[in-house]
């Protein structure tokens, strides 16, 4: 059986904001099984005596003082927005019409 | 005579003793670039004003009598995910197409301090995610021995510009290897220093725990002064290491590697490797044995997971990252017809903007977090990730440094591997463990392989913050195959360009 259907593609590029056509849909759900079939190795080894690793250096809590430092002004911030308004990010609506 | 072909060193101290002035230096490799980029695109802008004003501070310097750094006045090619102030920044990818960053990278703003000369940004793999410049969707960058190969990835460009002439040091950033295996594959040197040795701030991250910055250059000693003028802690990036930077200059000068330990990893020095890689990594033990070196063996059983662990990990990283191409701050905007939801839009964006190779990473990322799968995909990677960890740990007990050859198999053809994602990611079996640890590495250029010419890489590897070790085993390697050969080994590439 696939490890990956066309529809969970569907559904994942949703969550992740990807519109794709359906022929992108077709494609990805082929190459992802097969990826999919390559990596699930890892479960073979990973048993439950073993602790996970998330980060190569064991670092917590990096503090700095509460210091304001110079940062970006708003001309600087906004000299790569797609669309401005005076001096904000001019965005496409978020909520409906009503 | 200093010239394009010098060493980086020799262009510094030239320039220091008024030999050359760095204007002369600079543009130099931007005649060698408008030359043979044609045939090689290494580069995806090139900032002629800005590397003629660098260059001009430092002879000013020169002239006032001023001390310089080591290489003040030398030229540089960036890799394009740094962002470097008011220049194109785009990481490879269409998302980012006409942004300029308002702010300098950490590396970028030691470099200008440094007085060296950034030529321009190099091509990649969109986002890192390659190993053959062949995911950039600004074309592809040929590999300088090879027209028709590729010169790795994904820091390709970067590689092919060293390799070419086109500068004598560059910047990359290694994730699985996006370092070392284009050094192997284009005969130069390639240093991934300790996760947390250099600052990623102002890197555009793929996988925050596996990327890291790193040098370029065509000696072992050019190297280790790009490393020692790159690295150090940054309160900028929490996770680099608050420690003294290793001595890697005075390494690469050492010359010696009497008593050393060398550890040879089984896993990956035999099965799945082209002859002549192998034939060319046992030569490099024999002059390490010469040289006084001791060679063990040693097993790292658990290395033959690393690989499906990373393409969990890196993706999972990257859906995670890559969300911030959101079309509402900076970077590409489609479809905004003034009806169109901000979901849609951003929908519409990422669509065009992010090609096959990103789409499929930040796809199998989502999957591999998503509820239900997450303990068997992203939570036993992370378990996979401990055994590497422990696997160079018992290694690392044996052996001073760690040596594999870098990848399987010399430069490969453009197209050969661009249809078959895990044929690609085969070519990073032996980097991948190394970033999973967090260690450093270095490619050096051992040779050609017989049956096709091409340039073949050593590996050699070094516990964490140890990076000196693998500059002194380098630099004395070095000596050793330069002294064997009577040139450096880019004296066998093609001659590009029409001058």
């Amino acid at each position: 059986m696939a490890e990956i259907s066309r529809e969970d593609v569907a559904h994942l590029a949703k969550l992740a904001r990807i519109e794709m056509t359906p022929d992108e849909l077709d494609h990805m759900a082929l190459e992802l099984d097969s990826i999919l079939g390559a990596v699930k190795a890892v479960s073979k080894v990973a048993t439950s005596d073993i602790s996970p690793t998330s980060h190569p250096l064991e670092m917590t809590n990096i503090f700095r003082p509460d210091v304001v430092k110079p940062s970006l002004t708003n001309e600087q911030a906004l000299s790569g927005a797609p669309a401005k308004d005076e001096e904000r990010f001019k965005v496409p609506q978020i909520l409906g019409e009503e | 005579m200093t010239s394009i072909f010098s060493t980086a060193s020799e262009m510094a101290s030239a320039v220091a003793n008024k030999e050359i002035s760095s204007v002369e230096l600079t543009k130099a490799h931007l005649d060698r670039i408008k030359d043979t980029d044609g045939q090689v695109h290494s580069f995806l802008y090139v900032d002629e004003a800005g590397a003629l004003e660098q260059a001009r501070a430092v002879d000013a310097k020169v002239a006032k009598g001023e001390t310089l750094s080591p290489l003040a006045g030398v030229p540089l090619a960036l890799k394009d995910i740094l962002a470097q102030e008011g220049i194109p920044t785009t990481a490879g990818s269409k998302i980012l197409e006409g942004w300029r960053p308002p702010y300098d990278a950490t590396v970028v703003t030691k470099l200008k301090a440094a007085g060296v000369v950034i030529l321009g940004k190099t091509n990649m793999d969109e986002f890192a995610m390659g190993s053959s410049t062949e995911n950039s969707a600004y074309g592809t960058t040929q590999n300088p021995w090879d027209l028709t190969r590729t010169p790795g990835g994904s820091s390709g460009g970067s590689a092919a510009a060293v390799a070419a002439f086109q500068a004598p040091i560059a910047i990359g950033t290694d994730t699985g290897g996006s370092i070392r295996q284009p050094a192997a594959l284009t005969g130069i040197v390639g240093v991934k220093p300790t996760y947390g040795g250099v600052s990623r701030y102002g890197v555009i991250a793929y996988s925050s725990s596996l990327d890291q910055v790193g040098p370029f250059a065509r000696t072992v000693l050019d190297t280790a002064l790009l490393h020692e003028a790159i690295a150090g802690h940054d309160e900028r990036d929490s996770t680099s290491i608050n420690a003294p930077v290793p001595q890697v200059v005075a390494a690469a000068k050492q010359q010696d590697v009497k008593g050393m330990n060398i550890g040879v990893i089984k896993e990956l020095s035999g099965a799945g490797f082209q002859s002549g890689v192998l034939a060319r990594f046992n030569e490099s033990l024999e002059l390490l044995v010469a040289q006084g070196a001791e060679i063990v063996e040693v097993s790292c059983p658990n290395f033959e997971y690393a690989l499906a662990a990373y393409y969990l990990i890196a993706p999972s990283e990257a859906s995670s990252n890559l969300a911030r191409f959101d079309s509402m701050r900076y970077g590409l905007r489609v479809g905004d017809d003034g009806k169109r939801g901000a979901e849609e839009v951003m929908s519409i964006t990422r669509d065009a903007g992010f090609g096959k190779e990103v789409k499929r990473r930040i796809i199998l990322g989502t999957y591999a977090l998503s509820s239900g799968y997450y303990e068997a995909y992203y939570g036993s990677a992370q378990k996979v990730r401990t055994l590497v960890k422990q696997d160079f740990e018992a290694a690392f007990s044996k052996a001073d440094v760690l040596v594999s050859p870098v990848t399987p198999t010399t430069a490969f053809k453009i197209g050969e591997k661009s249809n078959d994602p895990v044929a690609m990611y085969l070519s990073d079996i032996a980097t991948i463990p190394v970033n999973m640890a967090g260690i450093g590495g270095m490619s050096l250029p051992v040779g050609l392989a017989e049956e096709d010419g091409l340039p073949v890489g050593l590996q050699i590897l070094a516990p964490v913050m140890q990076d000196d070790r693998f500059y002194r085993v380098g630099g004395t390697l070095e000596a050793a195959l330069l002294s064997k050969w009577g040139k450096p080994i880019l004296a066998n590439a093609p001659k590009l360009g029409a001058k």
